[in-house]
């Protein structure tokens, strides 16, 4: 296996993009990407396409080809791959990706992370959505996917004696960090005061505490290490790529405040990296609900579970604390457009390892990790990431 | 949902019956080819029988949710909850009869037989379980006491007469 | 007659709504109404309740109360005249989510209010001829007045499961026989969702006629006298029809004290006679003979002379609840969750 690089990154903008088509979106993060690359489409070996729900959303499938040929890449006869994974499609894309350029026997490959929520009516993508959890033992019988996770802070709750106010916290973050990103799909400040009076999705998280229904695309280029310096003068190295599987349906989890799926992913990438926890100055983690955010935070083991809460809201992840959490405002400010998520966690640890991510610039940052979760955690992925020298 | 996807699941949705494997005890909802906990999973393979749950259980988590799944929207708010089973299975679902401020983790609760959702208005209905409260069996005082049909004292010397 | 009853069930879903309510909305005196019908308030089924889940909850209490196989069921009549589906059985739903499918007979009846009594003779006619092992039969509700119709205060949900069978017999049948004629007093035509009635035509020729004269010709029949009765149960359409049939037949409000349930939960049709079955039995003891005569529109009436045996002081209540509860018991609506929950609203789109 050869060590792989980042070498190009392109994202659009996260929101409700109503004048712009799903193909265009992919298009536009993908050409962004290869133009940062400094790649010319012959040098391209194949598309990774990291997408949830485009058939159920759009009544399009077979979307892999469909972005290629809209990216003016048809006549190459490139392969092309849709991946999907729940809310970690995109990451597990990259995952493929890696692994395809690890081995050897691509070069250069361009991983894609694109959804379009905002073509059906809201309550049509939450329940195509929530097709992440089990629909059979979980969604037939009333759960949606802020009810799942609201299962788990309830008893995150019960058994930590985590607070309200330290959900709403991550949120309050969440914004703060939008803030600072152009491409955020929220760029206003929350106060706690409006956290907690945000009417209820699933008691007890609220309005506030769910990440939104985005539209969005993202893209990096992947390229063996050796070849890197071609294209960039940083190049940063994906230094471990981990995915991890679990249950489907919450219920059958032995501990419902865990995703052991997140704690065997991160085990596995911080030994395969030679690092721990304590290596990482900036890390995007899965905060689509407050909780997320918090539950992330143990399982990948910045703090002592059931911690959380307190260590968050003692500043330790906001920026001048020993990690900067999601500095892109992550899902909840960022936006969650499904399968576009784990790419442009990427992108964004790239731009803090390149330093390039201006207003909200982790100092210093030189090894950085993503999170993506599908689902409640049946799939997650870990990706870290270094600026090598 | 297409109508042979429900259908072929209600032993389990009506019914509870759960699997149980023969080698290491261990009760599944819903059932299981395969049981996950035996060392080695081939050898369960074949060895899982069915196995019947007797709908009583104990709230381990709960959310209201005010933000419905589809075909819920004249429920809400509604409790959906984590139940444990004494078998061991926890399941996820509803907890009706019950007003959302009575329920806490550690309520015990029983199955309840209620409609699931109904395909439109000329659609196939689907049924399954849900959750009341086992003690109370969700029923609330009411407001007012019932107005016996006759006091208590006259309906002792009725019986009286009567017999 | 060798079969009679030995285990049974009632379910009353858990809200309610009072006549003063429905008035309100109307502009009606809705108190003096329910005064009226003596309906003090009535029962309304949860938007996920219908004559199927009703039926379901009822039926698993008698199963387990009476220990009954549910495999040994060689019969489910369903009695309703709000069946879910208009084509469809409603027992087959029952049947399955009892665990007595799939070798037995299964269907549901429609005799407006006594298609569950007329399901207790079908299972008693089964049962007796040694041809099944056990019969089941229920009688459900979730019955709709057109809003604003004198219906609305009184029509309401619930239903009572009977087994029967030939061993371990609680309340043993002695005679039942009917009493049935074309008398188009209440009806609802195919595809409409409310009901019809013929106004104060449902009283006199109707519901007076046939259930005097069953529970005549059946006194007549076994040589029996009211005072021989500790208990009576009519077909209960408000509380006041019963009250006036029973005096005309020379009964006691005291015969009549379990029997008439209607008053608390409302009319819940073909259940409403033999929840009112069920609250007797909830307090009988052994020896005690009761007077059944339920009555169905369109029109007829079933009579049942029953005796609870000795087994009754084995029998085992303690599972699912007394119907006293259901009638002490209950959450109360406004008219408009009422509205909501039974589909009154119209909702747009398609």
């Amino acid at each position: 296996m050869r060590d792989v690089a980042v070498i190009g990154v392109g994202q659009t903008k996260f929101g409700e993009l109503w004048d712009r088509s799903f193909r265009e979106i992919g298009i536009e993060a993908g050409l962004q990407a290869l133009v940062d690359a400094k790649l010319s489409s012959g040098d391209l070996g194949g598309l990774f396409l990291g997408n949830m729900a485009s058939g159920t959303l759009l009544d399009q499938e077979h979307i892999a080809p469909l972005i290629l040929d809209y990216a003016g890449l048809a006549g190459r006869r490139l392969p092309a791959v849709r991946v999907e994974g729940g809310g970690a499609s995109g990451s597990l894309a990259l995952h493929q990706a890696w692994l395809a350029v690890a081995s050897g026997y691509y070069d250069f490959v361009v991983v894609g992370g694109a959804e379009k929520l905002t073509d059906v009516p809201d309550a049509t993508a939450a329940q195509i959505t929530s097709s992440a959890a089990d629909h059979e033992w979980e969604v037939v019988f009333g759960a949606t996917l802020p009810a799942l996770w609201a299962l788990i802070a309830r008893r995150h709750m019960h058994q930590y004696g985590t607070t309200r106010e330290e959900l709403a916290r991550v949120a309050v973050h969440a914004h703060e960090m939008g803030s600072k990103n152009p491409n955020a799909h929220f760029r206003n400040k929350l106060s706690l005061e409006q956290v907690l009076n945000a009417g209820p999705v699933a008691e007890p998280l609220g309005v506030f505490d769910c990440a939104p229904l985005s539209d969005g695309a993202a893209a990096v280029v992947l390229g063996p290490m050796d070849l890197a310096r071609q294209h960039t003068d940083t190049p940063i190295q994906i230094t471990a790529s981990q995915v991890a599987c679990d249950t489907m349906a919450l219920q059958h989890r032995e501990d419902l405040t865990t995703l052991d799926s997140t704690v065997s992913a991160a085990r596995r990438a911080f030994a395969q990296a030679h690092r721990d926890p304590r290596d990482v100055q900036v890390a995007e983690i899965h905060d689509a609900y407050t909780i997320s955010a918090l539950v992330a935070l143990e399982d990948l083991g910045f703090v002592k579970k059931g911690h959380a809460g307190r260590e968050f809201a003692s500043g330790r992840f906001a920026p001048g604390g020993a990690v900067t959490v999601n500095p892109s405002g992550g899902l909840k400010a960022q936006g969650r457009p499904f399968g576009a998520v784990g790419v442009a966690q990427v992108v964004e640890i790239v731009r803090q390892l390149r330093g390039e991510a201006k207003e909200r610039q982790v100092p210093e940052a030189m090894v950085g990790l993503a999170h993506d979760v599908g689902g409640t955690g049946a799939t997650s992925v870990v990706t870290l990431l270094e600026r090598v020298n | 949902m297409s109508i042979a996807r429900f259908w072929r699941e209600t032993p389990r949705r009506y019914n509870l019956g759960g699997s149980k494997c023969t080698g290491c005890g261990t009760v599944y909802f819903p059932p299981r080819l395969v049981c996950p906990k035996c060392a080695s999973h081939r050898q369960s393979i074949e060895k899982m029988v069915p196995f019947q749950l007797s709908g009583d259980g104990e709230v381990i988590s709960f959310t209201v949710v005010h933000d419905p799944a589809e075909g819920f929207e004249m429920q809400v708010p509604y409790v959906l909850a984590l139940v444990q089973t004494p078998e061991g299975p926890v399941l996820t679902g509803q907890v009706v009869d019950v007003e959302p401020k009575d329920v806490a983790i550690g309520l015990k609760v029983r199955a309840t037989f209620r409609k699931l959702r109904e395909e439109g208005k000329a659609g196939v209905i689907h049924y399954g379980y849900k959750f009341a409260p086992r003690e109370e069996s969700g029923v609330a005082p009411a407001p007012q006491g019932p107005p016996d049909p006759v006091p208590a004292s006259e309906a002792r010397a009725q019986d009286r007469a009567a017999a | 007659m060798n079969a009679g009853i030995v285990s049974y069930g009632a379910y009353v879903p858990r809200y309610r709504i009072t006549p003063a309510e429905i008035g309100r909305v109307w502009g009606i005196d809705g108190d003096s109404m329910g005064q009226g019908l003596n309906v003090i308030r009535k029962s309304v089924p949860a938007p996920d309740e219908d004559t199927i889940t009703i039926s379901t909850e009822a039926l698993r209490v008698a199963l387990v109360r009476g220990a009954i196989d549910p495999q040994q069921i060689g019969a489910v009549y369903v009695g309703s005249e709000s069946h879910p589906y208009a084509v469809k059985p409603t027992a087959t739903v029952v049947a399955q989510a009892v665990g007595a499918t799939p070798n037995l007979t299964a269907a549901d009846f429609e005799f407006a209010c006594k298609a569950g009594t007329a399901a207790i003779q079908t299972c008693l006619g089964l049962v007796g001829a040694g041809m099944i092992q056990y019969g089941v039969a229920i009688g459900t509700d979730t019955s709709q007045g057109a809003p604003g119709d004198a219906l609305e205060y009184s029509a309401s949900a619930g239903g009572a499961a009977f087994v029967i069978g030939r061993e371990h017999v609680i309340c043993r049948v002695n005679r039942t026989l009917s009493y049935t004629t074309d008398t188009p007093d209440f009806w609802r035509r195919e595809g409409q969702k409310y009901p019809s009635h013929g106004g104060r035509f449902t009283g006199e020729p109707a519901y007076f006629r046939h259930v005097s004269e069953c529970g005549r010709q059946m006194m007549e029949a076994v040589g029996s006298k009211p005072g021989d009765y500790r208990h009576v149960v009519f077909h209960q359409p408000n509380g006041k029809f019963p009250q006036r049939v029973g005096k005309q037949l020379g009964f006691t409000d005291a015969q009549m004290r379990y029997g008439l349930v209607t008053p608390y939960i409302g009319n819940t049709y073909s259940g409403a006679a033999l929840i009112g079955l069920a609250n007797v039995l909830d307090h009988a003891g052994p020896g005690e003979r009761i007077l059944v005569v339920g009555y169905g529109s369109g029109a007829g009436s079933d009579a049942f002379d029953l005796e609870t045996t000795e087994e009754v002081s084995h029998y085992d209540r303690s599972f699912g609840r007394p119907v006293q509860e259901f009638l002490d018991r209950g959450t109360e609506l406004s008219y408009a969750v009422y509205a909501k929950f039974r589909g009154k609203i119209h909702m747009g789109g398609s």
